[in-house]
């Protein structure tokens, strides 16, 4: 059994450095400087600060969403219910318990997790088509719990949850303080993704979305990788939510509702599901379009759903898909 | 009279809204069972076609002065005719893709359409009258049963089993039944299956929108009427297994009248009872109560 696992992790690196050549990842490196850039000079440049950590929330969001659905092959219609759930256990540690951010946000983690093996070893129980409709269901049931138990406040939210000092010491209600602080948690998280995306955990991940029969026909045990990618994207999903929370002071049932649901596939889907960057550039489109068009209502659902529309038909690859096709390189 | 502690007379009219919403449940759920089986795709929209169908039974009313009984007939046909340019412009592009990609389409039309209908209607429900026909009810010694409920548990009951017995047991269906296991052969025997995959996704949107008809005076009409209703529908869906049609129209009534009982034994579940529901079930029966793994 030992030696069957080190042939495994002899032998899967191999065939990473294969997926990802030199100039690849001289790429990958190009980009996150960009990235990285962009998110340090935007607030100096006039940026509304808030609304660039909301970006990076959702960013994150969006990038632990995609690691289920873009390197493992599975959608989940649920993902609301570990960011906003995360963002309940979060914001409730925060005010009520006193929790720093920091401790507040790792418990919040520890929540989505928790939830996330349930709701995995549940889902992964059927295949493709099924496992969507499963964790819709089951995001609706942690909604409707949601708006029942005493602790969230129902319609009202947790509200007026205090950012506090981080480590007790960094005054987060600073913005500078509370910028580098978001900036580091998004850093952290998505440098984390794509540590797991170019492990031997992840090629397998990504084998399994290519062929599921043929990875195990070579032994490995498909349900077990795909309940741990899926209890990773909860706890990174968690992460992004309690953070959220945190710098908005505010937990609320549109986090758990079915629609948020659908914005964080809708991310993944306009930026390219199974790029590296494309989720934090959907992200950034998809926040920047529900500020800009908020005064139109309902029409920003309509505009959301077309896009939906038009995406699959037309543009499956996303924008940053689009590209990396075009320049013929994984971004 | 009472019955564990609650009167039967409470217990009835809650089994009695159970039906009714085991009803709708077995009607949507019997609609996207005969589209997945043909066209493997999940139909996200088909709440909003509900939607669509009740709002089509009040326009028809107020702008056209047609009445509920037209609205019957009408409605179907219009939402079966939305059904077809569904299909023919945007999910037969799909069919040679992946299975989500249809669920994220559809999931983007069931916005659009919900978001349009807000835009026109706001959120307020908008009321539908009870046909005079069926207006009133019957005292049935335990309990009050008014006639429209009844109506609609009978004629959603009929609609049901009309839809089985032709595609079971009619020349029609058999096609439709062989198409589902291999279109490329029958297609080969001269049969027009792309035809068949038109009908039959318009076929399952016109059974949502005749449930719309029939939701409009009991519920009210309003945009969101389809979306929480969907999701209800979508773990009725794993509960029986896409692969039967009387599985889908056993279970879709089996949970109405479970999330009834609820609502009078323990009200504060009775949101969830129908996940909570589907949760044992995977873990007993992953293939759904009806249904094989495929």
């Amino acid at each position: 059994m030992a030696s069957a696992t080190e042939t495994t992790a002899n032998a899967i690196p191999a065939a990473a450095r294969i997926t990802a050549p030199r100039r690849t990842v001289t790429a990958h490196r190009i980009v996150f400087a960009i990235m990285l850039a962009v998110f340090i000079v935007a607030p100096l440049a006039g940026v509304y600060p808030v609304f660039m950590m909301k970006v990076m929330c959702f960013a994150l969001f969006a990038c632990a969403f995609n690691l289920l659905l873009g390197f493992g092959g599975l959608l989940s219609f649920g993902h609301a219910m570990f960011f906003g759930m995360a963002g309940y256990v979060t914001a409730h540690a925060a005010k009520i318990w006193g929790f720093t951010p920091e401790l507040a946000i790792v418990l919040g983690i520890l929540c989505a997790t928790v939830m996330g093996w349930v709701v995995g070893v549940l889902a992964i129980r059927r295949q493709g088509i099924y496992f969507a409709m499963i964790t819709l269901a089951l995001a609706q049931m942690v909604f409707f719990f949601s708006l029942q138990v005493p602790f969230t406040h129902g319609e009202d939210g947790i509200q007026a949850v205090p950012r506090g000092s981080l480590f007790g010491l960094i005054d987060l209600n600073n913005t500078f303080n509370m910028y580098c602080f978001v900036l580091a948690i998004f850093v952290l998280g998505f440098g984390a993704i794509y540590r797991i995306i170019h492990s031997p955990f992840g090629q397998i991940l990504q084998a399994i979305r290519e062929n599921e029969e043929r990875v195990v026909s070579l032994g490995y045990d498909a349900s077990k990788f795909k309940l741990r990618a899926f209890v990773l994207s909860a706890a990174l999903s968690g992460m992004a939510g309690g953070t959220k929370d945190i710098l908005f002071q505010l937990a609320s049932l549109t986090d758990v509702h079915w629609t948020m649901s659908g914005d964080v596939v809708l991310m993944t889907l306009i930026g390219g599901m199974g790029t590296i960057f494309g989720p934090v550039l959907g992200a950034a489109v998809v926040v920047s379009m529900q500020n800009y068009l908020a005064e139109l209502g309902s029409w920003v659902t309509v505009v959301q759903g077309a896009i939906f529309v038009v995406v699959v038909l037309m543009f499956r690859r996303g924008i940053v898909g689009e590209i990396g096709h075009r320049i013929k390189k994984t971004l | 009279m009472e019955i564990f502690g609650v009167p039967i007379q409470a217990m009835m009219g809650q089994l009695l809204i159970g039906l009714i919403n085991g009803s709708f449940y077995a009607l949507l759920s019997l609609g996207l069972a005969v589209i997945f089986g043909m066209l493997n795709i999940i139909n996200f929209a088909h709440g909003a076609l509900y939607m669509m169908g009740a709002f089509t039974a009040y326009l028809l009313l107020h702008f056209l002065g047609l009445n509920y009984w037209w609205a019957l007939v009408f409605t179907p046909l219009i939402i079966g005719g939305v059904g077809v340019i569904i299909e023919r412009t945007m999910l037969r592009h799909l069919y040679k893709l992946d299975h989500i990609y249809g669920l994220l389409l559809t999931f983007g039309l069931a916005l659009v359409i919900e978001g349009l209908f807000r835009n026109k209607y706001g959120s307020t429900g908008l009321p539908y009258a009870i046909p005079s026909q069926l207006a009133g009810g019957q005292n049935l010694g335990f309990m009050f049963l008014p006639n429209y409920r009844g109506w609609v548990i009978i004629a959603s009951a009929v609609v049901c089993l009309a839809t089985w017995f032709f595609i079971e047991r009619t020349r029609l269906g058999g096609y439709l039944r062989a198409a589902t296991e291999n279109p490329d052969l029958v297609q080969a025997f001269g049969i027009n299956v792309p035809l068949m995959i038109t009908l039959t996704f318009a076929f399952g949107a016109g059974l949502a929108g005749l449930a719309g008809v029939m939701a409009a005076p009991i519920y009210q009409v309003s945009p969101q009427m389809g979306s929480d209703l969907i999701i209800v529908v979508f773990a009725v869906v794993v509960i029986g297994g896409m692969g039967s049609i009387l599985g889908a129209i056993l279970t879709g009534f089996m949970l109405g009248v479970l999330e009834g009982l609820t609502k009078v034994f323990y009200p504060e579940a009775s949101t969830t009872v129908i996940f909570v529901a589907m949760v044992l079930v995977l873990l007993v029966r992953p293939a759904g109560l009806f249904g094989t793994q495929k």
